[in-house]
């Protein structure tokens, strides 16, 4: 079988799409950054949209992003059923441009947070989460000041009661509802999280759980190809 | 012209306010019981006549210059720009 193929958008102002295609190369993957400008991701079996300050964070996180070139297609991926993964500011776009439910507020401190959290995974629904175990506790690096979840009431119900809260904070850093971390979309396939797995992968820059989402990310794409 | 005031609605996360409300504070004013801060974002446009300048406003609102999530807004057409300047100087000012 053969590597799947991932690509990684990069928007003026991301800044992870080097940490992401790294560590997805180093799991195996063939990775190509894509601008924002192009128009089409056809052939790629999964998508990452990588953290950073896409257009400046101007407005709102995000706000200007959902409407770069590259979304169309990331649009139409995500109805054809690849997966699409979301990292921080690639969370806030996704929920810009309403694939994923809610927005990202500012943290409920007063402070931009950088540090590495506990995490407990909450559901298998999701490209990162398939193959980890529901109560599994997880380590990795956060690094935002708008990350702090919210949606209505009604929103919140939808997303518990249909299984598409992937991650929950053991320690709630930023004031999220629910203490949520991550969701998925309906069908599972778009998912959004605010921690950063890419930068959990290697010994040398402390935890390695962001490793084994990744692999699950990489198997999931494999499958959607087959 | 137009202007859009975006504010964050009630309960969201304002530490830019907060942050200004305890500078206010630490200048000694007393009594305030809020801060809040929001943006004006103003768009100079041509358009056939008032009417038609709030719709095409409230719809530059809904998609891109509000997030219903986490803020409101208020539209206003606010009319044609006046010439700077025209007024005072003939008040001598």
């Amino acid at each position: 079988m053969s590597s799947p193929h991932i690509a990684v958008t990069v928007f003026p102002g991301s800044n992870c799409e080097f940490d992401v295609a790294w560590a997805l190369e180093r799991l195996g993957a063939r990775v190509e950054l894509v601008w924002h400008h192009e128009h089409t991701l056809d052939g790629f079996d999964a998508i990452v949209l990588p953290g950073g300050f896409a257009h400046g964070d101007y407005l709102r996180p995000g706000a200007i992003a959902q409407f770069s070139p590259i979304m169309e297609a990331v649009r139409a991926a995500a109805d054809r059923g690849i997966p699409v993964v979301g990292i921080c500011n690639g969370f806030q776009i996704l929920t810009e441009a309403k694939l994923l439910p809610g927005a990202l507020q500012k943290n409920a401190g007063l402070e931009f947070i950088c540090d590495t959290v506990e995490l407990e995974v909450s559901s298998r629904h999701s490209p990162l989460t398939a193959e980890s175990s529901p109560g599994q506790v997880i380590s990795l690096p956060i690094n935002h000041f708008e990350g702090n979840f919210t949606c209505s009431p009604a929103t919140l119900r939808e997303l518990v009661d249909e299984d598409r809260v992937i991650m929950r904070y053991r320690e709630n850093p930023n004031g999220s509802v629910d203490s949520i971390a991550g969701i998925s979309n309906r069908r599972g396939n778009v998912v959004g999280l605010m921690p950063h797995p890419e930068r959990a992968c290697d010994t040398l820059t402390g935890s390695t759980d962001g490793r084994s989402l990744l692999e699950s990310l990489l198997r999931s794409a494999s499958s959607v190809r087959s | 012209m137009g202007t859009i005031e975006v504010w964050l609605r009630p309960g969201i996360a304002d530490p830019q306010g907060a942050t200004v409300k305890r500078a206010l504070e630490a200048l000694s004013y007393q009594g305030i019981s809020g801060v809040r801060v929001g943006k004006v974002i103003e768009v100079a446009l041509e358009a056939p006549d008032y009417e038609s300048a709030g719709r095409t406003l409230q719809d530059m609102t809904d998609r891109l210059l509000a997030n219903p999530v986490i803020e409101e807004a208020a539209v206003k057409v606010t009319g044609p720009v006046e010439v700077a300047g025209s007024q005072a100087g003939s008040r001598g000012l």
